[in-house]
């Protein structure tokens, strides 16, 4: 057996300090497998020791909240005894060092989280980083990344029904991979990870235990340098055809009463999922580690405690259950295997061969882990510029859209999603590439609709501001295909904790992420950090991404953003200032980097969003579309290339200049579109709730035009568009 | 009538196609792959997914299952067998249908709403559709068909092409064929046409709410020429 001494600790990932606290925890040198524990117990990815202090800050509660943080997933009413069960999670380290299988194992992660909780899976999102187009690594990354959601999803059956995919030069050596899964369950009938009594049956059931994926949490615990083609190893490999089965044989035993607690093996394997379920009950647990099943031959108690084998979970069982639910996984052709038993010692007990490898009390590596209060430092507002009329002098309103929706960011992501399968199941009634996906509950007049967002650009110019504008992002989405928002999950991607400035980024993101969520009653209920994305110094822009719900109680009124019918008025809700700091049309145009993002007003972005739902309920308006990343003209676009309609432009309040005005990303707007013959009745409702609205124009012909200054036809904008991202892939 | 529903480990179709048979009056029942009977049926339907995985060639295990020797004895004594997506490579690799199905030309799996054009109206499965191009969808990876040149001219000449792809006007030219498929074929029949395999998801078309409402069109005519 290797004797265990400092340096093998920090071969581990462990700080010198943090195995001193272990030997003193202990009172005497661990052996390696308890070494193995404690590492995986004590990283970054699984302990998050760096961010607990500023997590507890996350706005949690609500009314609709069943269950917060701190569970597999989060869980949000949706009335009738219908319950959601949500989350998104990170594998970026994983994805970089072999994108299918790193993100396809995501995907599995994440059902796993979901169906461990009693919910049949119903709905898969995703939100995708990457380097600079131009970054050699970059097209791979894509295909292998997309593949591998794909290939997962797709097998399982669960419709992949929305999605984001950004580009930037700061992922160039850490792309992010953030999965999440919705899944549907009856609220008296959720399953949780917390163990309860004395000698029951610890049962392991799934695929058998690999090599695969020994540390797996601890390389996403660290920085990325030259020798990460090493790391290769340390990536799970996923078979969904297994998780599959697991997923229906779960639900199978779950339509019984034999399950005490359940948790699957994600990060850390049969190591966190034993000591959490024990350490929630307040128990402990005794696991005779010979009779888990493996894959291989001569596998250590340390490689078993420590693989990350996927499509396994762990399950407290009634005594005497035993043979009922053996029968299930037979049938499904899964292992099953007594492995253990729960206890009073509070200690985590394991056995090699009928000898003792193994004793740990749990309090030692869940609650006595290390927390740190890291140091940070506040980013200040920059100073905003002051754009004058010479800037915009030799500039075409046209030839501006053209090069927007040309842009890696805005253009047109079909060739992703067609690989997508987003309507098995059969509920699908919006497809990706709108404003959220929305699935009916199976069944019911309900629907739910989802969506992730992030917005790296604003969050790197200030991190407070940030949080709090990805929040409302999410939120303008669930409104925009009238759906009530609930509830969010966060996957807080960043760089190194360790930076000032790195953690300075994470805790006003989530100051930011905290102040809006509670003013619009949109609570995290879910989520996880991912830190360490930085590669030789290099860290990520940092990268809060926001996972929202929202619910239609009769989904038969949900809108889309295709413009409808020619006659119809458009109209711009919220107020244009013209705020073109960080805006696509800054960056993209004038190539200024510099700036503070447009300012997050919570009152007008409640009011407006009320409004607009209100306008919905009462079948009032035809279509909705919020304005974010490049403004006015380039959502009217997109409507209008989805909808293959024309719009003519009114002209604008002198005011603004129109370069402003078009492309300026002012927050908390949409394009609705209305019917002559409701005009009158919006008008009213608007200005009772003192919301402020421009008239934008009239669907007609097609063309968009706006006087002189612009004549383009849907055709000429749909070439940019629709066609970047598949020539940029087949190139 | 009755109809049953073959569920193979890794189906993932097996319950939409279970919703559509029933929303259209079928009394339907699920059959397990390890079964060795099939309940009294009018019609036979297997599902699309990822049978037993499909790591191997897509069906090929299902194709070797133990329920499946009842579906080839119901079929041959004349009884409707209906194959969607993967349900189709299993019956390929049964032998009970002509022709394979391989990769997709551009290596991706595509997911999309497609035209397809009926190619014969002489059989239970499309007799009394009125309309001749059907707007339907495809999830697949594996749906290029291809079979040799005398499988092809047999087939052609017996009025075995069901369905193929096209455009909504019904061209059904190389532009409009997504996945490589030979003479752009989206499904066929066997020689008697009691047999149906075809690659788009009529389960998935069955109200105006989804992707669209053609496969309506299907499920109704079938319970009608039943």
């Amino acid at each position: 057996m290797i004797e265990v001494n400092e340096k093998i600790a920090i071969e581990h990932g462990l700080k010198k300090d943090e195995y001193k606290k272990i030997c003193d925890l202990l009172k005497r040198t661990p052996n390696i497998t308890e070494l193995g524990v404690f590492s995986a117990m004590w990283n970054e990815h699984c302990s998050y020791k760096s961010s607990r202090k500023h997590l507890k800050k996350l706005h949690t509660k609500g009314k609709q909240v069943i269950q917060g943080p701190g569970e597999n997933a989060g869980v949000v009413d949706i009335d009738d005894n219908d319950a959601i069960v949500f989350k998104i999670e990170s594998h970026n380290h994983p994805s970089f060092i072999e994108p299918y299988q790193g993100a396809a194992t995501g995907v599995g992660g994440i059902m796993r989280d979901v169906f461990t909780m009693g919910a049949r899976p119903i709905a898969n999102l995703n939100s995708i980083h990457f380097g600079s187009p131009d970054h050699e690594k970059t097209r791979n990354l894509l295909r292998g990344v997309v593949k591998g959601i794909g290939g997962y999803g797709n097998c399982i059956g669960v419709p992949t029904i929305a999605g984001q995919t950004c580009f930037d030069e700061s992922y160039n050596g850490n792309i992010l991979v953030n999965a999440m899964t919705l899944g549907l369950v009856n609220k008296n009938k959720i399953f949780y990870s917390k163990a309860a009594g004395v000698n029951k049956p610890v049962i392991y059931v799934g695929s058998k235990t690999g090599r695969d994926g020994i540390h797996g949490a601890s390389m996403a615990s660290a920085i990325f340098d030259d020798k990460i083609e090493e790391k290769k190893p340390t990536v799970q490999v996923g078979d969904p055809f297994t998780e599959k089965l697991l997923l229906e044989a779960c639900l199978e035993l779950m339509a019984g009463k034999s399950i005490i607690s359940i948790q699957d093996m994600g990060a850390a394997g049969l190591t966190s999922s034993s000591i959490e379920m024990a350490s929630k009950g307040d128990l402990g647990i005794e696991i005779d580690l010979t009779k888990v099943p493996c894959r291989e031959e001569n596998m250590t108690p340390y490689e078993i405690m420590l693989s990350e084998s996927q499509e396994r979970m762990l399950i407290v069982l009634e005594e005497g259950k035993e043979n009922e639910a053996k029968k299930i996984f037979d049938k499904w052709n899964l292992d099953f295997a007594v492995i253990g038993k729960t206890t009073d010692s509070k200690n985590i007990e394991l056995f090699f061969k009928k000898k003792k490898v193994a004793e740990i009390p749990i309090d030692f590596l869940a609650e006595n882990a290390p927390m740190y209060d890291r140091k940070w430092i506040k980013s200040e507002l920059p100073k905003e510029s002051s754009f004058s009329k010479d800037q915009f002098k030799s500039l075409k309103l046209g030839e501006c859209l053209k090069k927007i929706l040309n842009d890696p960011n805005i253009s047109d992501k079909e060739w992703i999603w067609n690989q997508y399968d987003h309507t098995v199941m059969g509920d699908t009634i919006q497809k990706p590439g709108g404003d959220a996906g929305v699935v009916r509950v199976h069944g019911t007049d309900k629907a739910v609709a989802a969506a992730v967002d992030s917005s790296a650009t604003y969050c790197n110019a200030h991190p407070l501001t940030g949080g709090k504008q990805v929040v409302c992002e999410s939120w303008r989405n669930m409104i925009s295909v009238g759906a009530k928002p609930i509830a969010i999950t966060n996957c807080l991607n960043f760089g190194n904790p360790e930076k000032e400035k790195n953690m300075g980024e994470f805790v006003e993101c989530v100051e930011g992420i905290s102040e809006a969520s509670k003013y619009l009653n949109y609570p995290v209920v879910s989520g996880n950090v991912s830190f360490y994305n930085e590669t030789k110094d290099k860290g990520i822009k940092p990268t809060p991404s926001i996972g929202g719900i929202g619910l239609l109680a009769d989904y038969k009124k949900m809108i889309t953003m295709e413009l409808k019918n020619n006659g119809n008025y458009l109209f711009v809700i919220g107020k244009t200032d013209g705020h073109l700091d960080q805006s696509v049309f800054a960056i993209n145009i004038l190539s200024k980097f510099e700036g503070p993002p447009p300012e997050v007003n919570l009152f007008n972005e409640k009011q407006n969003g009320l409004v607009i739902l209100n306008l919905i309920d009462n079948n009032l308006i035809e279509t909705c579309h919020d304005v974010s990343l490049g403004g006015i003209l380039t959502a009217l676009s997109k409507m209008s290339i989805k909808g293959n309609k024309g719009v003519n432009i009114f002209p604008i309040n002198g005011l603004v200049n129109k370069f402003q005005y078009f492309f300026g990303e002012d927050q908390g707007r949409y394009i609705i579109e209305i019917k002559q013959e409701n005009l009158e009745n919006v008008e009213k409702i608007l200005k009772k709730a003192s919301i402020h609205f421009d008239k934008l124009g009239l669907v007609e012909g097609n063309k968009i035009s706006y006087g002189n200054d612009l004549k383009i036809s849907i055709d000429d904008i749909k070439q940019g568009y629709k066609k970047w991202l598949m020539e940029y892939m087949v190139s | 009538m009755k109809s049953s529903v073959i569920i193979f480990p890794g189906s993932n179709c097996d319950r939409d196609m279970d919703v559509a048979l029933k929303k259209f009056g079928f009394e339907n029942q699920m059959v397990w792959h390890n079964d060795e009977e099939i309940p009294k049926s009018d019609l036979i339907v297997l599902p699309g997914g990822f049978s037993y995985g499909d790591y191997l060639r897509c069906g090929s295990i299902a194709g070797k299952s133990r329920i499946i020797k009842s579906v080839i004895n119901f079929a041959n004594s004349g009884g409707l067998v209906l194959g969607i997506c993967n349900g189709f490579q299993i019956l390929t690799e049964t032998g009970l249908l002509p022709g394979i199905l391989q990769q997709n030309k551009y290596l991706n799996f595509i997911c999309k709403n497609v035209f397809v054009k009926i190619k014969n109206k002489e059989n239970k499965f499309f007799k009394d559709i009125k309309k001749e191009v059907l707007e339907l969808h495809i999830a697949h990876n594996e749906g290029n068909y291809f079979c040799s040149n005398d499988e092809l001219k047999s087939i052609e000449d017996n009025g075995q092409i069901a369905v193929t792809y096209c455009d909504n006007k019904g061209n059904d030219n190389e532009e409009n064929n997504p996945n490589g498929a030979l003479k752009n074929i989206a499904g066929v029949f066997n020689k008697n046409k009691n047999i149906l395999g075809m690659m788009p998801h009529p389960e998935r078309m069955i109200d105006q709410y989804l992707s669209g409402e053609d496969g309506s069109l299907f499920f109704e005519n079938l319970i009608g020429s039943l």
